[in-house]
């Protein structure tokens, strides 16, 4: 029987009720959702990115963003999302930049985006992992399990072996290879409404079946919890489950995955230059205000003022804090 | 009201109620048991107990040990062949009772 969602738990009182106090940290990544436009249309997606999306960041909003991190040399690392980021035609020359400037550019990348053509202007973008090579680029891949099966259930017919195909053409200009410094590290998330397995145990098992299977080599593999937001929770509601997976995460929260929730050091910035705590807050529009309750956009970035802000959190950040944790680099405790 | 409510899986500690120290040993043991990597994985662990879980028939085991062999690792097609194990033992445990009845067919010059 189908039960409408009620009440979910409320995040900041579990919090409160372990003596947590999760104020921010300094900020070490900018984090730049360049699109919403993507060439799948995952079940899980919490952005509900698309072929037929059309949001993306514009060139100023991109100089701004690499004027930020020429401004400040703290912040290591620029991890560039979407949708899929490499169809932004900013992609490219905020990856140089961005290295230009020393920095630490990580790009998620989707694999199947290597193979199928431009969902706009058709163009192939069979170059990208020459590209990554040589910038240096950390590649992390989405590859819901090491088998066909639960990966095609997810991101969509044949999205699996296309993967496969990308993961190999990323080994053969150097990813994963020993001495070459060109991490590719995997991305796992569960295709239903369970938590993900152990990191290490799961990245064993993928590591021993990828090679031995198809050849393939990678780093690490991270495990990410769904959230329950947008696609997913549709899911979830449909099926009647939305309350039970709610209960699921309240109940397997863990004080220590809460400790070192990746909002606390990471800024994320939308395709229209707005700010937020997570990728995650920036497709519910959980914005970063102002003190009158403007948002606070990247061409008004005050590094000192966001130190003292008041993360937004809601129920949601549950899937952050379940079991081992979930992060964007994957279990956190 | 359903005889096996799914909901009441989640109330299984209320087994304790009346001899709270005995439940107490039982889910320390339990938990030691299927919850730890020891010489068999977590994820071997779950396979076996789904494959009881079927074999016993009970439905809050079907339900509980699925989701646990997910959420270490496995897949429906390992699940699968931990379900045909468990069917496979239990044709065996009966079929080989036949040996019993030729025992009885011989003892009596049949």
């Amino acid at each position: 029987m189908k039960t409408l969602p009620t009440t979910p738990p409320d995040f900041e009182a579990l919090v409160a009720s372990h003596g947590l106090r999760l104020d921010p940290r300094p900020l070490d990544t900018l984090q730049l959702n360049v699109t919403r436009l993507c060439n799948q249309a995952c079940h899980h997606c919490h952005v509900d990115a698309s072929p037929k999306r059309t949001e993306q960041m514009d060139r100023r909003t991109a100089d701004r963003c690499l004027e930020v991190l020429a401004a400040h040399p703290s912040i290591a690392t620029l991890d560039l999302t979407g949708g899929a980021p490499e169809l932004n035609p900013e992609f490219e020359r905020l990856v140089v930049e961005a290295r230009r400037l020393g920095r630490r550019v990580m790009v998620r990348h989707n694999l199947t985006v290597q193979l199928d053509p431009h969902p706009v202007t058709g163009t192939s973008l069979e170059h990208l992992p020459g590209f990554f090579a040589a910038h240096e680029v950390v590649v992390v891949s989405s590859l819901p399990y090491h088998q066909e099966y639960f990966t095609d259930k997810q991101r969509g017919r044949g999205v699996f072996g296309k993967s496969i195909e990308a993961l190999r053409r990323l080994n053969a200009v150097g990813y994963a290879q020993p001495g070459r410094g060109l991490p590719l590290n995997l991305v796992y998330n569960p295709v239903g409404s369970y938590l993900p397995p152990e990191q290490k145990a799961l990245e064993a098992q993928y590591r021993r079946e990828l090679l031995e299977r198809h050849g393939v080599r990678f780093d690490a593999l991270w495990t990410i919890t769904n959230m329950p937001i947008h696609r997913f929770r549709a899911a979830l509601e449909r099926a009647g489950t939305y309350d039970d997976y709610m209960a699921r995460l309240a109940g397997a929260f863990n004080p220590a995955a809460a400790e070192n929730v990746m909002c606390r050091s990471l800024l994320s910035v939308g395709w229209d230059g707005r700010l937020f705590d997570c990728d995650f807050n920036q497709q519910l529009d959980l914005e970063l205000q102002g003190p009158d309750g403007a948002p606070v956009t990247i061409f008004d970035l005050d590094l000192e003022a966001l130190s003292r802000r008041r993360i937004r959190f809601e129920a949601h950040c549950l899937g952050c804090t379940a079991g081992s944790g979930s992060s964007c680099g994957g279990a956190t405790a | 009201m359903e005889y096996y409510d799914p909901k009441d899986l989640a109330r299984f500690g209320e087994v304790g109620k009346f001899r709270p120290d005995l439940a107490q040993k039982f889910f320390e043991y339990y938990g030691a048991a299927t919850g730890t990597d020891g010489a068999l994985s977590r994820r071997e662990k779950a396979l076996i107990a789904l494959a009881i879980a079927h074999s016993k028939q009970c439905p809050y085991c079907i339900d509980a040990w699925t989701r646990g062999c997910l959420e270490a690792g496995s897949n429906p097609e390992e699940m699968t062949e931990a379900v045909h194990v468990a069917a496979a033992m239990d044709a065996g445990v009966t079929l080989v009772h036949g040996v019993q009845m030729h025992n009885h067919l011989d003892r009596h010059g049949a």
